[in-house]
């Protein structure tokens, strides 16, 4: 499988050309970074080549790099199964930015894209409908990115004198720690004394 | 007189169906738009169950991670478990045992048991037929219970563990095994009996639901739901992890690709399930069944109360945790309702820096617009049943 994979990446660095800004193949695993804008062109190429036909979608995501300047990864997953050959597509988007939706191309991508537009706050430009999907009616915020405390914003209950569920910040009965865990000596980045600010690093 | 005119062309009908309907298998929403009973759209409204697992995992040591995968399809806990360890393993470059190896996958099959039996059961159910669900709900429990003597829990099992299982099988709960392998295809058989040829259940399964095969690539299924319209794939077979490679099993295809279509794939694949565990049982070797440096797994009890360095390990890995290299691994295992994968990024630290869970019902919900157009209202039921969805899963 890895020999053909080899292959696989030298066509498509041949077949896609510069709309890829390079590829890796880690792990047995072929991965291809390219640009945001070109996305449909390189997914349609890759559904209809004869020698790629990577069909089906598996999964789209996004990851947070807060300290990027471009902050979010969109990493499509694709699999070929008259290949028998996965890919994995990446590109970089900025906070602001959108990405072309593919969902023209991929009906499957519907979903992801909202999702990633729910946990991120990416936005996908001609997505038919961008709406938030796994979060509550009325949520705010975008809950993985890596600035968004885990414990949330708001909690909800249902009030018996209002007759109804109300929602209200936040309140924890013990502030919320967060172990690293990390050996002083080799991952912590913090210096122990001057850790004033209780959340570790 | 226009208003007239409006009146004889009818309305569209908008309902709720669920959160809280015992047809939704779970807590899925269906703001349908009925026009008759022509179903004309369906908008599934999910993440009632969302309970932001793939944060929570951010914040969690590896192992400690774990343990979040047992409650997303928790109809087949186990096989969930499998893909992050896989995920993990790949990442470190562990080799796992062989005797752990043939345990995750007796472990596997088990699961696949545990949800074929509740999916082709509870859809009858959904459809008219009382008895299946009794029948099988019986097997699952005798299933649960090896599932407990292996882990010591019924459901939440936390069993395969990075490197590989947390502890070895004992050899009566193997013969226990072995002898459920010979009465079960029994119990098949007489579930079939009462569906396969019954006259109600292929009036309600039979051409509802049709997926092409052109249409389950496009939608992105994977597992029962393209194998029931004829595409032969399966993740056992074709990219084949810990010892698939080694067992003679056949897979189930479809024709038709319509509910009755995939409920004869699940009865089929429950027969090759448990062919594959009587050759688990036969072959397995003797051995250890985890991972031995000390890097990953602890030491265990015995050594840990003589050992200098078998108690630091002990300490360090309850405490810190394993470090795991940087990078980036997709895995996937076949799951008892399709492709089941683990997007794991880390950044060389003792927690995952993202992971993303790739759950097969979620692409399955998604068609459910597409696949319910000009059905009738009933048919909804008897197609949710058949995508088998698990909102564990689907929410996350």
């Amino acid at each position: 499988m890895s020999k053909s994979l080899g292959e696989m990446q030298e066509y498509l660095l041949d077949g896609l050309g510069t709309a890829l800004t390079g590829s890796d193949l880690i792990h047995d695993e072929l991965t291809l970074h390219a640009h945001a804008e070109q996305i449909v062109k390189i997914l349609v190429f890759l559904r209809d080549d004869r020698h790629c036909r990577f069909e089906t979608l598996i999964d789209i995501c996004g990851v947070d790099y807060p300290g990027r300047a471009r902050r979010f990864d969109v990493v499509y997953h694709l699999l070929s199964m008259r290949k028998n050959m996965r890919l994995r597509l990446k590109i970089k988007v900025e906070e602001s930015g959108a990405v072309p939706s593919v969902v023209e191309v991929f009906p499957a991508a519907n979903w992801n894209e909202r999702e990633a537009f729910d946990m991120y706050g990416i936005l996908f430009s001609g997505h038919p409908d961008l709406r938030r999907i796994l979060t509550d009616y009325g949520f705010e915020g975008h809950p993985l990115r890596k600035d968004f405390p885990l414990s949330g914003h708001v909690q909800c209950r249902y009030d018996e004198e209002q007759r109804r569920v109300v929602y209200e910040p936040v309140s924890l009965t013990q502030e919320f720690r967060n172990f690293d865990s990390l050996s002083p000596w080799e991952g912590a980045k913090y210096v122990l004394d001057q850790e004033a600010d209780g959340e570790g690093r | 007189m226009a208003d007239i005119e409006v009146e004889t062309e009818g309305r569209n009908f908008t309902i709720n169906f669920g959160p809280q309907h015992p047809a939704a298998h779970g807590v899925l929403r269906l703001v349908v738009e009925l026009d008759g009973e022509i179903v004309e759209r369906v908008d599934p409204h999910i993440g009632l169950l969302h309970r932001g697992t793939e944060k929570l995992i951010e914040y969690k040591t590896y192992l400690q991670a774990m343990p979040y995968f047992d409650r997303l399809d928790y109809v087949a806990p186990m096989n969930q478990e499998h893909a992050f360890c896989l995920a993990v393993e790949k990442l470190m470059g562990i080799e796992v045992p062989r005797r752990a190896q043939f345990i995750r996958v007796l472990y596997c099959e088990i699961g696949r048991l545990l949800s074929h039996l509740l999916n082709v059961t509870t859809q009858a159910m959904d459809v008219g037929a009382l008895t299946p669900p009794l029948w099988g709900f019986e097997e699952r429990e005798k299933l649960m219970v090896f599932y407990e003597r292996a882990s010591g829990s019924r459901m939440h099992a936390a069993y395969f563990r990075p490197g590989g299982v947390h502890q070895d099988l004992p050899p009566e709960l193997l013969e226990d095994i072995g002898e459920f392998c010979e009465t079960f295809p029994k119990v098949l058989d007489d579930i079939e009996t009462l569906l396969t040829d019954n006259r109600i259940f292929k009036q309600r399964n039979a051409d509802i639901g049709v997926v092409s095969e052109q249409d389950a690539l496009e939608w992105g299924f994977s597992g029962v739901m393209v194998r029931g319209s004829g595409v032969k794939w399966d993740l056992r077979r074709a990219q084949p992890y810990e010892v698939y490679s080694e067992l003679d099993f056949n897979i189930a295809i479809g024709k038709h690709g319509d509910c009755y279509d995939r409920y004869l794939v699940r009865m089929a694949e429950m027969r090759e399930s448990v062919k594959i565990m009587r050759q688990c049982l036969e072959k397995m070797p003797k051995g250890p069944v985890m991972e031995t440096s000390g890097k990953v797994a602890p030491p265990n009890r015995a050594e840990m109360k003589q050992s200098m360095e078998a108690l630091i390990h002990h300490f360090k890995l309850y405490t810190e945790g394993f470090h795991v290299p940087e990078g980036e691994v997709y895995c996937a295992v076949e799951a008892p309702k399709g492709e089941f994968g683990v997007y794991l990024v880390s950044d060389g630290t003792n927690k995952p820096y993202r992971c993303k869970i790739k759950a097969p019902g979620y692409m399955h919900l998604q068609a459910m617009d597409y696949l319910n157009k000009g059905h009738m209202l009933a048919d909804i039921a008897a197609i949710i049943g058949s995508l088998d969805v698990v909102f564990g899963e689907i929410d996350r």
